[in-house]
C-alpha cells in the first residue's frame, strides 16, 4: 500500500444547525421510510421476537404451556430427525448449487458473448421457469415423473427400456435437484448477465488486443470481474437450499412415503407445528436453522474475502 | 452516528413490547355460554334473525343440501367453503382456533378426530339444543362415535368396508365368485396375477384410515381414551399383527401393488385396469366416478373377506359428521343447519343417492328409494342393500386417540413406509407403536397398553 500523504489533522465534521431546508428534507426522508419500517417491524421483527419468546416454552396437550428455558434448543440439536434433515440439505447445497450456478454462468456468458442468435428469446425462455409458481412447477414435475403414466416413463417404455422410478428412495434426491435447478437457473442467470453487462469495455478491448479468444476472455477476464455477483448468487442459493420447503411439500402428495415428515428442516418444523401441534418446538427448530444458515453464509463470505485479499 | 443507534434501540424496544403484548393475548375459547338448555323460543328467534354463517366441508355439491336448508329458513345465509379435505382442513381449523379468529361456525369433522377437538374444548355440546333426542334415529355404532358425555356432532355418513372388484378382470382371471375369506382372497390374488396384467388390489403406504379399518374388522381395539389424561395404545397386538402379516405376505409375493392413493398416478391405475379391486367402503364411487369414469359399469360390490369362514364382521373406514364450534357467534343457526342437512329426509336421500355418501340415519337406510337403487356405476347392482347389511356388522365400540393427526402422519413414516418400500411390515407396525407411545408420553398423557 502506498503511504497516505500526511494530512493536517482532519477535524471531525461538526453538526451544524439544521437549516429549514435541511430539516424539511430530513422529515421527508423519515415520512417516506415510515411505511416500510412499520411493515418491516410488524411483519418481520415482531413475529421473530414472538417466535423467540415461544421457543422458550414447552407445551403439552395435557398440561399446557410452561416456561422451559433452553430445553427446546437442547432437544433440537440432539434430535436425529432434525440433524439428518439439515445434513440432507447440506448435501443438497453441495450438489445442486454448483450445478445450478455453473449452468447459470455458462448461459450468462454465452448470451454475453454475442455469438448466440435469438438472444432475447433464449433469455426469456431460460427465465420463464422462475416465473412459474413453484406449486404449478412441482405439480407439473410430479406428473412428468409419474412412474406408470408420466411422459418420461412413457418415453422409456416406447424405446423399450424399463420404466424408471424417478420418485423412489434412491432417485428422489436427484429429482428434487432437477426441479430446483430448473426453477432457479434463470433467476441466477439474469443476475450474472446484468453483472457481465457492467464490465467496462476497456477490459474486454484490452483482452482482445492481447489476443485472447472468447473462452479465454470469459475465464480470465469476465468471471473475475463479476466475482461479487457470483458471491451474491451463492449466498442466495445457500439460504434458499436450507429453506427448501415448497418443492418437497408438494412432492409429498405424489410420493408420500419417500418424502417423510422430516425431509427438510423447514418441512419438519412445519409438521411439528401444525401436525404435532407443538409450536414451541417448531419455533426453536426455525431459530436453529436460521443460525445454521447464518454460519454457513458467513463462512462462505469470509473464505471468499480471504481469497481475494491473498491475491 | 449516535442518533442512529438511539433510533435503532427505540425501534427494537417497540418491537419487543409489541411482541410481548401479543404473547399475552390468549385466543378466545368461546363465548362462555350458560349451560342451560336452549328454549324453542330462543331457537325461533335465532332462525328469524338475518344471519350469515360459515360452513367448512369438503363434501362435493354440498350446496344442493344447503339450498334446501336456506329455502326453509330464508333469513339464514350459509357460506360453504371447501378449505381442503381431511388433514388439510384440520390443520387450517386448528390454526384458526388457536389464532382466535377465522374459524367457521359449522365444520365437517371425521369421527376419529372428534376427541382431538374436544381436547381443546373447541366443540359445542349439542345436547343443550336438543340433539340428544336424535340418538335413536341414527345407527348405534355411529351415534357412539359422536356422543360421549354430550353430543359433539351430527353424523352424516359412514364407511362400512366392502370389497369392490372389476367383474371383467376377475372373469378373465377365472374367479367366478368374490372371495369369502382372506385365504380365498390370497388365492384369487395369485389367479389374477397369473392370468391378467392386473393386481387384485393396491395397498397404499399413505392411507392409515384403510389399515385401521382392516384392524377394526379383525377385532382389534388399538386406541382408547378416557376423556381425561389416560390413553390406551395397543397397535402391536395379536389381531393387528395378523392383519399386517397377511398383507406382508401378499406384498412379498408381488400379488398387490403398493402405490400411494388418491393421487393422479393412482387414478390412472384404475383407468388402465392396473387394479382389479379395492377393499373400500360405500363412498368409493365418490372418487371413482369422476376420475375413473371410464371404468363405470364394470364394478361390483361384495362383502369384505372374513378371517374365519362363516363370520360376518366388517370394519369402518371414514365417515364424518358435522359439528358446531364453541367459538361460533351463531351457534343456534349453525346447529339447525347441521341438524337439517343430516336429518331432513330429502337432504339425506340426496346425500345418499346423488353423492354416494353412505347414510347413518335409520330412516334413510330403510327408505326404498335408497335401498332399491340400481347403481349404474356397479353395472345395475343394488349396492345399497348390500352395504346396509354390511353396516349392521360393524363392531359397535371402537375408540380413537385425541391426537389422530400425529398418529396418521407417523404412519407414513413407519408402517406406511414399510409397505411402500416392501420391507418387513411387522417391524413397521412396531415402529409405529413406539412412535405413538413416545408422542403421547411427551404430550403428558398416561399411557396404558
Amino acid at each position: 500500500m502506498t503511504a497516505a500523504p500526511a494530512l493536517a489533522a482532519v477535524r471531525p465534521p461538526r453538526r451544524r444547525r439544521a437549516t429549514p431546508a435541511k430539516r424539511r428534507q430530513w422529515i421527508a426522508a423519515y415520512v417516506l421510510i415510515i411505511p416500510f419500517l412499520v411493515v418491516f417491524i410488524a411483519m418481520l421483527v415482531v413475529p421473530l421476537v414472538y417466535s423467540g419468546w415461544l421457543s422458550l416454552f414447552t407445551s403439552q396437550l395435557i398440561g399446557g404451556q410452561q416456561f422451559a428455558g433452553l430445553t427446546n434448543y437442547v432437544n433440537a440439536v440432539t434430535d436425529p430427525k432434525f440433524l439428518s434433515s439439515v445434513g440432507r440439505m447440506g448435501l443438497f447445497l453441495l450438489v445442486q448449487v454448483p450445478i445450478m450456478l455453473a449452468l447459470a454462468l455458462f448461459f450468462a456468458l454465452a448470451l454475453d458473448s454475442n455469438r448466440v442468435r435469438g438472444k432475447r428469446f433464449i433469455r426469456l425462455a431460460i427465465f420463464v421457469p422462475y416465473a412459474v409458481p413453484s406449486v404449478v412447477a412441482t405439480l407439473m414435475w410430479g406428473y412428468l415423473y409419474g412412474k406408470d403414466f408420466g411422459p418420461i416413463s412413457q418415453f422409456f417404455q416406447a424405446i423399450g427400456l424399463g420404466t424408471p422410478d424417478l420418485l423412489s428412495n434412491q432417485t428422489i434426491f436427484g429429482s428434487l435437484v432437477n426441479i430446483v435447478t430448473w426453477e432457479f437457473v434463470g433467476y441466477n442467470m439474469i443476475i450474472l448477465y446484468a453483472a457481465l453487462r457492467t464490465i467496462p469495455a476497456e477490459l474486454l478491448d484490452a483482452a482482445e488486443v492481447d489476443g485472447a479468444g472468447a473462452w479465454r476472455t470469459a475465464w480470465s477476464v469476465k468471471i473475475p470481474a463479476i466475482r461479487p455477483a457470483i458471491l451474491l448468487t451463492v449466498i442466495f442459493s445457500i439460504i434458499g437450499s436450507f429453506q427448501l420447503f415448497n418443492e418437497p411439500n408438494l412432492l409429498h402428495g405424489v410420493a408420500p412415503n419417500v418424502i417423510g415428515t422430516s425431509y427438510t428442516p423447514n418441512l419438519y418444523a412445519f409438521n411439528v407445528a401444525f401436525v404435532n401441534q407443538d409450536v414451541n418446538y417448531a419455533a426453536s427448530l426455525a431459530f436453529i436453522l436460521g443460525i445454521v444458515i447464518m454460519i454457513v453464509s458467513y463462512v462462505v463470505q469470509l473464505s471468499t474475502n480471504r481469497a481475494e485479499r491473498n491475491r | 452516528m449516535r442518533s442512529a443507534r438511539k433510533t435503532a434501540t427505540l425501534l427494537g424496544g417497540v418491537a419487543v413490547v409489541a411482541a410481548l403484548a401479543l404473547a399475552g393475548c390468549s385466543p378466545s375459547t368461546g363465548s362462555g355460554d350458560s349451560s342451560g338448555p336452549v328454549s324453542q323460543a330462543d331457537i325461533d328467534k335465532a332462525m328469524n334473525t338475518p344471519t350469515t354463517i360459515t360452513f367448512w366441508s369438503w363434501v362435493p355439491d354440498l350446496k344442493n343440501e344447503v339450498a334446501l336448508f336456506e329455502k326453509k329458513y330464508p333469513k339464514i345465509k350459509v357460506n360453504t367453503v371447501n378449505v381442503g379435505s381431511g388433514a388439510d382442513q384440520y390443520t387450517k381449523l386448528r390454526t384458526a382456533l388457536k389464532a382466535g379468529k377465522g374459524a367457521p361456525d359449522a365444520v365437517q369433522i371425521e369421527y376419529q378426530y372428534i376427541s382431538s377437538f374436544r381436547l381443546t374444548n373447541s366443540l359445542e355440546d349439542l345436547s343443550k339444543y336438543g340433539a340428544d333426542k336424535l340418538g335413536s334415529e341414527y345407527v348405534d355404532w355411529v351415534w357412539n362415535q359422536v356422543s360421549d358425555g354430550g353430543v359433539w356432532g351430527i353424523p352424516q355418513d359412514s364407511g362400512p368396508l366392502g370389497n369392490l372388484y372389476r367383474t371383467d378382470i376377475m372373469q378373465q382371471a377365472g374367479v367366478t365368485d368374490p372371495p369369502k375369506t382372506w385365504d380365498e382372497y390370497a388365492a384369487d390374488a395369485q389367479k389374477v396375477k397369473d392370468n391378467t396384467s392386473s393386481y387384485i388390489s393396491n395397498l397404499p403406504g399413505n392411507d392409515p384410515g384403510q389399515m385401521v379399518g382392516f384392524f377394526w374388522q379383525a377385532g382389534a381395539k388399538p386406541f382408547g381414551y378416557d376423556g381425561k389424561k389416560s390413553v390406551k395404545i395397543d397397535l402391536d397386538s395379536a389381531d393387528t399383527q395378523k392383519v399386517v402379516s397377511y398383507w406382508n405376505d401378499l406384498i412379498q409375493k408381488g400379488l398387490v401393488s403398493t402405490d400411494a392413493d388418491f393421487n393422479d398416478n393412482w387414478y390412472q391405475g384404475f383407468n388402465s385396469g392396473k387394479y382389479a379391486g379395492w377393499p373400500s367402503p360405500a363412498w368409493a364411487p365418490v372418487f371413482l366416478q369422476g376420475s375413473a369414469k371410464a371404468t363405470a359399469g364394470k364394478w361390483a360390490a361384495a362383502k369384505i373377506p372374513q378371517w374365519n369362514a362363516g363370520d360376518d364382521v366388517s370394519g369402518n373406514w371414514g365417515g364424518s359428521g358435522d359439528s358446531v364450534l364453541s367459538s361460533s357467534q351463531h351457534k343456534i343457526a349453525a346447529y339447525e343447519l347441521i341438524k337439517f342437512i343430516n336429518n331432513d329426509k330429502e337432504s339425506t336421500l340426496q346425500f345418499a343417492n346423488k353423492q354416494f355418501l353412505f347414510p347413518t340415519l335409520k330412516s334413510t337406510l330403510a327408505d326404498p328409494s335408497f335401498v332399491d337403487l340400481k347403481s349404474d356405476f356397479y353395472g345395475g347392482q343394488q349396492v345399497n342393500k348390500l352395504f346396509t347389511g354390511i353396516s349392521d356388522t360393524v363392531d359397535v365400540k371402537f375408540e380413537w386417540l385425541p391426537f389422530m393427526d400425529y398418529v396418521y402422519s407417523s404412519y407414513n413414516d413407519t408402517l406406511g413406509k414399510a409397505i411402500s418400500d416392501k420391507t418387513d411390515l411387522k417391524k413397521g407396525l412396531t415402529d409405529w407403536q413406539t412412535a405413538v407411545v413416545a408422542y403421547a408420553k411427551k404430550q403428558g398423557f398416561t399411557v396404558t397398553q
